[in-house]
Formats: C-alpha cells, structure tokens, sequence
C-alpha cells in the first residue's frame, strides 16, 4: 500500500501540558480513517498538526516520504495538497459560494480563472450545492455551508481530505445531507481522515478506526475490530459512554 | 435674515474656496491617514515569532508605532500644527502650508485609524485565519483576499466618523494660515465688520458637508453587502458556461 502520511514520533504540548505523546500513524492511499476518543483527548490537536496550523514539539511528518517539518520545504504547496474541512465550517463571509472555492486555486494553484471556475462548479455539482453560486456565507444553513466548505477544499484537488467534526456543529436534521457526501466521497476513492462522533457513519465507512485516549494512539484496526470486539477497557468504556448517549 | 442672504450674495465666492480647501484637505488626510493606519494597524495585529531576529525588529517597530500612536492622540492637533510648521521654519525648512496641512491631518489621522484598523483585524474570526491557511494562502493573500475585506468592511463607520472629525478639526490648521473655511469665514467676519452672520453661514457648510459625506457612506456601506437575496443559479445558466464570481 502506498502511503501519503507518515506520522513517526509525534508529540505536541502547549507549555507544560502534553497533548500528544509519542504517536506513530500512517494514511494510505484511497484509505478512510476514522479518529474517535473523548473530548479533549487529542483529535483536533492531531489533525492540526498534520496541516501544520498547530506546531509539532517533536517529531516528524513524512508526506509521500518527505519530512514535512523540515524548514526547507514550503509549508504553502504543503498544505495546498491537503483539503481541511472544520466544525465551524469557516466559509469566507466576504465571498460568495463560487469565489470561496475559487480564491485559493487562483491565488496558490495560480490557476487560470476560466478553469478554476470549472473546477469549482465540478465540486459543488459533487456536494449538490451547484445552484447557489450567488450566495453568500451567512444566507445559507448550516448543513449547505459544510458541504460549500467540503467543496471549497475539493477544488484544490487535494491528495488528503482531513475532516475535524464535520456534523458536530449542525442541527440533527442536517447531519445527514453531510454524511451522505462524505460517503459518496468515500466510495470515490478520496483520502480520507475523519475526526467523528458519529460512530454510525465509522462503522460503514472507515477502513479503519483509531481510538485516541488522553494523547496517545489507544487501540487501532478495522471498525469491527475497534468498535465492535474493542480490546481495551478505555475503548470499551469510550464505546459504552457515547453509545448510550 | 436679510443681512445673512447680503453676506452670501457678496462673499459665496469665498465661502466656496473655503470649503474646497477643507474638503480637499479632509479627503486627503483622510486617505493618507487610512493608508499609514492600514500599514501601522496590521504590522501591529502582526503576532510576534518566537525567536531570532525577526521578533526583535517586530519589537523595535511595534515600539515606535506605539510612540507614534500615544503622541498623536494624547496632543491637540491645533499644537501639533504649530509645533510641526513652524518647528520646521525653525530649522530652515519653509513648508508649503497646504502640503503641511495635509501632512498634519494625515499623521493625526494615522494614528486614531491604526487603533481602528487593529481592532478590525482581531475582531476577525480566527477560523478565517485558519481557513485560508489550510488552503495553503501566505499571510499576504490570507490578509489581502480574507481578513482586510472583511475588517474594512466592519471599520466602515469609524472611518466615516474619523472623515466627518477631519472635516470639522482641519479648523484649527487657519492657525497656520491655511485658507480652509473658518479662515475665510474670519476674513469675511473682519471686513465685513460682523461675526454671527458669517459665521452662521459657517455652520451651515460644516454641516451640508458632514452630513453628506455621512450619507454617502452609508451608501457605499449598503453597495458593500451586496443584495440582500440570491437567485438560484438555473440549469440553462449554468449551461452556457460559468461566469460567476469576481474573478479573485
Ligand atoms: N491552543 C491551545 N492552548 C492550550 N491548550 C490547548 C490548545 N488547544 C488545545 N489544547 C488542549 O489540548 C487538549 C486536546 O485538545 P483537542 O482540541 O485536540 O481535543 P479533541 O480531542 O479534539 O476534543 P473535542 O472532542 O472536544 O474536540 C485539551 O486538553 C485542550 O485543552
Ligand atoms: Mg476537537
């Protein structure tokens, strides 16, 4: 299997707190994988560090076998290859839907206005949201603004999508419209690592499921393996308190 | 009232160059001031590295941008007209008295819009931030094609009321013989040998020119947010190739 990212060795703490100790993961190609654990165990902080919007304390980031963290490579083509979708959505509020996924094609793929436009009518197409191109942000709801920002991140064309709660922040009747893309998605042979609480949607979809506790990587396999046969008691107990809620 | 409509009619052309020399010198330092606060506001909400050279410069400029900032709000401009003018005829420079009018208004200008441009930047989401970021944007474009748009937008009215104050306070600069309004109005008032009268007219071109730069900013606001509703972008629309957006 090929791999895209590498992650050996990783730690991070803000001051004094360590978030993430010693973490060793690996995203293959064409793979979905799914990030489960408690609130405050360490997923965002994960995730933020593969993009680099937080600063790894030690470690390293291979991204097709190059360590990432070296000073020498540019953090800009870097995080262009990988897409981002958050809990908040963060759509530009100045622009309307089709600028929002045109902006950073032009400005870092530096690519042509014509295609970029024709690329980010493709992935709005792919998310349903190809009738709203006049839009702006804060006129749509809360479930069309993810799959907006999912399409935004597609437009880059990017070899990794990284998802941090992409439901969390939605209203029950909108989940849905989100989940079905992302396993469209899915099923399309897109990259993926998803941070969810929704173990539904990791039970269907995920190649493979990780159970973060308190900083580390605590059980890791295939979601029967993980959610259905958990080997530890901290992933059994995880599974048990969020299962019953 | 027959004795105002007397004055009017025998000194408009006066009145009117003066309120071209103010307009003209609020506009200006009002644009200069935006330009200089711009630069100041964001190398100020720049936050600091965590080492080498780059913090102790950022340090250095902060520092003085600091300076800049507290001496220019905490001083009077009608002090700081007369301290720079003839500070400077003191040292053997003969300034243009309009080119330093325009300077003065500018630099006390900066300094109030510095503060306001600051506190639109960090008003800004840090999503937004973040956002742009993971798109892969250098804080050049992330600031020019996210975060600016955005703070100037929600400045607008402190920059509209920084305009109306300039209109106002460029007042003071017929201290330095600028021949802005009040100083043709205190001619007129000489001469004509009268105050209340003149005067009055004064105010009533201070106000036509606030109260219509007042309005055509909320204008320009209004423009700003764009419409209210969007139309759904039809199949047939669509078909015809794309042609949306602003071409960023
Ligand atoms: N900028 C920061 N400064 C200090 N501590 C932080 C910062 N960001 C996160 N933390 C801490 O790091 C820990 C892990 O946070 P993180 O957001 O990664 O958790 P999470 O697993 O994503 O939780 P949730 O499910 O609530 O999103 C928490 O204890 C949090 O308080
Ligand atoms: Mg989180």
């Amino acid at each position: 299997m090929e791999k895209v990212i590498e992650i050996r060795h990783l730690s991070k703490s803000f001051g004094t707190h360590g978030v993430l100790k010693d973490i060793d993961f690996t995203i293959n190609k064409g793979e979905v994988v799914c990030v489960i654990g408690a609130s405050g165990s360490g997923k965002s902080t994960l995730l933020r560090c593969i993009n680099l919007l937080e600063k790894p304390s030690g470690g390293e980031i291979l991204y097709n076998g190059t360590n990432i963290l070296d000073k020498r490579n540019s953090i800009y083509s870097y995080r262009a290859r990988l897409g981002m979708v958050f809990q908040q959505f963060n759509l530009f509020h100045n622009l309307n839907v089709l600028t929002n996924c045109v902006v950073a094609q032009r400005q870092v793929l530096k690519r042509p206005l014509e295609e970029a436009r024709k690329i980010a009518m493709k992935y709005l197409e792919v998310v349903g949201m190809e009738q709203y191109l006049d839009a702006r942000p804060m006129q749509l709801s809360g479930g069309q603004q993810q799959r907006v920002a999912i399409a935004r991140a597609l437009s880059m064309e990017p070899d990794v999508m990284l998802f941090d709660e992409p439901t969390s922040a939605l209203d029950p009747e909108m989940v849905g419209e989100v989940l079905n893309v992302m396993k469209h998605l899915a099923e399309a042979g897109l990259t993926m690592l998803v941070v969810t609480h929704e173990m539904g949607f990791a039970k269907d979809v995920a190649d493979r499921v990780v159970f973060m506790d308190q900083g580390v990587i605590m059980e890791e396999g295939s979601p029967e393996q993980v959610l259905i046969h958990p080997q530890k008691d901290r992933t059994r107990e995880f599974l048990k308190r969020t299962l019953r809620t | 009232m027959g004795q105002i409509w007397e004055i009017v009619i025998k000194y408009w052309p006066m009145y009117l160059r003066g309120a071209g020399v103010t307009l003209y010198l609020s506009i200006l330092g009002t644009v200069f001031g935006f330009i200089i606060g711009l630069l100041a506001g964001i190398i100020r909400s720049i936050p600091v590295p965590e080492d080498g050279w780059k913090r102790i410069l950022l340090r250095a400029v902060n520092a003085i941008l600091a300076v800049y900032i507290a001496i220019f709000r905490g001083t009077p401009m009608i002090v700081q007209a007369m301290v720079i003018y003839y500070g400077a005829a003191q040292a053997g420079f003969e300034m243009d008295r309009m080119a330093a009018g325009i300077m003065i208004v500018s630099i006390n200008t900066g300094a109030y819009m510095a503060e306001i441009i600051r506190g639109g930047i960090i008003s800004i989401d840090t999503g937004q931030f973040e956002a742009a970021q993971a798109l892969g944007m250098n804080p050049v474009q992330t600031m020019t094609k996210v975060v600016l748009p955005q703070a100037i937008r929600n400045i607008l009215p402190a920059i509209g009321n920084e305009f109306v104050i300039n209109i106002k306070d460029t007042s003071v600069l017929n201290v330095i013989s600028i021949t802005e309004l009040y100083f043709q109005t205190s001619t007129v008032a000489g001469i004509h040998f009268s105050f209340f009268g003149p005067f009055f007219i004064a105010c009533i071109l201070y106000f036509i020119m606030t109260y219509a730069v007042t309005r055509i900013l909320r204008m320009v606001e209004k423009r700003l947010d764009g419409p209210k509703n969007y139309a759904l972008t039809s199949r047939a629309r669509k078909g015809k190739g794309v042609q949306y957006g602003e071409g960023n």
